[in-house]
């Protein structure tokens, strides 16, 4: 899933300053799983605001509503109604739910309530972790099902590199070493010759070469 | 033979080599280059130039390598993956071939997190092994790393690249070298040596798969200033071991910067002597320059042989 975390509430503050009305629009998708931007998540974050302006004496009217998912446009079709005489809308998705937003709302002040940080997954509660860089050209079955695009700190292909000492990153003692991962897990599957050889240089246009990709499957297309 | 590099030409002679390093300023100066280079120019067959050490901004390898050039040492270009991206290496590495340089180290480069500017953006676009192969094949087939064709003068480098015989997971640090030659490096640099047991280890291995026939190795040494020092580096850099008795040494010596000269001094001779498939030092002297001459006078390795 996409894990997002929000923004400090004085930095969400500073984006509405100057609004009356705001309508706090949070999603049931990822960010709600990562904790950050689902119902309760929006609640929570329109009453900070809310309480916040009233000690300035600068009152809020603060309405929330939760997509089941920001990132389709179908599912935010029912905010027609909701934002007609608001100031602001704050999206509480990724950030593909705050563009579709200012997309659909072309008149309305459109602003992030989280930062968009990674795929990943959880490790333990509360504690999710990179695993993916989305490179659109997936190495796994080379490299015993470990990213080293993402999880190793230089995205070294053929590593690992001098840094890595007692099972750590060069980065932080706090940072597996994605290639000792690598390393442990093919000699335990008896594939260390794999690693022998000659990994190419990655194919970056199928991953952030300067323009969105895009994704067709035409048999599921409609019209 | 003008493409030929000197050191290509000391090692493939069979004759023990020695580099140095000369880490460039943090200014836009030359003057301290040239004083470096000139201090070491008979001491040494060649001079690393480091590229933006520790992530740390510094007057760029290739300018620095002109400097030195022109000194009349031979500088070892240094390249590291961090921050370029394939386009820019190409272009840079033309561009340090038609100022005279003859060799090139491949490197991935400290990550930026340690130098001064830890909010930029990490390039890595391709690995050390990555830069290596297609270096080689650029000189051997004369194609750009995408496969297009050069059609005249292509660079035709002498290629280094290093091992750390102290990093893990240990086993698999001989399997990366052999890898790294069978890219197309010719020569390699270690990692400084401290930890001496290990580094024979690891060379007992490099000769039982008969890497040493196809690869010149230089060991890298360091002398040390000081017991907190050599304790920093045990401490806190990664991918190296520094022995308690290095740092005990250090610390029961009176002088202690003497004593570090002799520790180096002893390891070379050492290595020199009992290391099997080592062809030449690598005297890492980071931020003491200076003390190069002495110690390749006091190993034995003075005067430089002759080329060309
Ligand atoms: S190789 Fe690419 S697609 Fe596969 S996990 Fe890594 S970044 Fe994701
Ligand atoms: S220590 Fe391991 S994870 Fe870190 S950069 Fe080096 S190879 Fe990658």
């Amino acid at each position: 899933m996409i894990v997002a975390q929000q923004k400090p509430v004085e930095d969400i503050a500073q984006m509405i300053a100057d609004c009356k009305k705001v309508l706090f629009v949070g999603c049931a998708g990822c960010v709600t799983v990562c904790l950050a931007g689902g119902e309760k998540e929006t609640e929570v974050l329109a009453s900070a605001m809310r309480i916040k302006r009233n000690l300035e004496n600068n009152p809020l009217e603060a309405t929330t509503f939760t997509c089941t998912r920001q990132c389709d446009p179908e599912y935010i079709v029912p905010l027609d109604n909701l934002v007609k005489d608001v100031d602001a809308i704050v999206s509480l998705a990724c950030g593909v739910g705050v563009q579709y937003l200012a997309e659909r709302f072309k008149d309305k002040w459109v602003v992030p309530a989280l930062d968009t940080k990674f795929i990943g997954g959880s490790v333990t509660h509360g504690n999710w972790e990179e695993k993916c860089g989305l490179c659109g050209d997936c190495i796994l079955h080379r490299t015993g099902g470990i990213c080293p695009i993402i999880r190793c700190s230089k995205s070294i292909l053929n590593g690992p590199c001098g840094g890595s000492q007692y099972g750590k990153c060069e980065v932080s003692k706090d940072v597996d070493c994605a290639w000792q991962l690598i390393y442990d897990r093919m000699k335990a599957l008896g594939k260390l010759d794999k690693l022998m050889e000659f990994q190419p240089p990655k194919d970056w246009s199928k991953s952030r070469d300067g323009g969105p990709r895009k994704a067709i499957r035409e048999d599921v297309m409609i019209d | 033979m003008k493409n030929l590099s000197k050191l290509q030409q000391i090692l493939d002679s069979g004759q023990f080599a020695v580099t140095a390093e000369i880490g460039p300023p943090k200014h836009s100066s030359a003057e301290g280059i040239r004083h470096h280079a000139e201090m070491m120019r008979d001491y040494v067959d060649a001079t690393n130039i480091t590229d933006n050490q520790t992530a740390i901004v510094r007057l760029s390898s290739i300018a620095a390598g002109v400097h030195v050039l022109n000194c009349g040492i031979e500088p070892i270009v240094q390249m590291t993956c961090r921050d370029r991206n394939r386009i820019a290496m190409q272009s840079d590495l033309m561009g340090a071939y038609s100022l005279g340089m003859r060799n090139v180290l491949c490197l991935s480069g400290d990550h930026q997190k340690f130098g001064n500017h830890p909010t930029s953006k990490n390039v890595y676009d391709i690995d050390s092994m990555q830069l290596i192969y297609y270096l080689r094949r650029m000189r051997d087939e004369k194609l750009f790393f995408s496969g297009e064709e050069i059609k005249e003068h292509e660079p035709r480098f002498f290629i280094g690249a290093v091992a750390n015989p102290f990093a893990d997971p240990f086993e698999f640090r001989v399997d990366r070298l052999e890898k790294k030659v069978e890219a197309g490096a010719q020569f390699i640099q270690t990692q400084c040596i401290f930890d001496m047991e290990r580094f024979e280890r690891f060379m007992e291995m490099v000769r039982e798969r008969g890497i040493d026939e196809r690869v010149h190795i230089l060991a890298g040494v360091t002398p040390m200033k000081s017991w907190r020092a050599a304790k920093y580096i045990q401490n806190n850099v990664s991918g190296m071991i520094v022995p308690d008795e290095l740092v005990e040494r250090l610390k029961n010596a009176e002088d202690p910067k003497r004593e570090g000269v002799d520790i180096c001094i002893e390891q070379i001779k050492y290595i020199k002597e009992n290391v099997r498939g080592v062809h030449g030092v690598h005297v890492m002297a980071i931020a003491w320059e200076e003390v190069v001459p002495e110690i390749v006078e006091r190993s034995g390795l003075y005067p430089r042989p002759k080329v060309g």
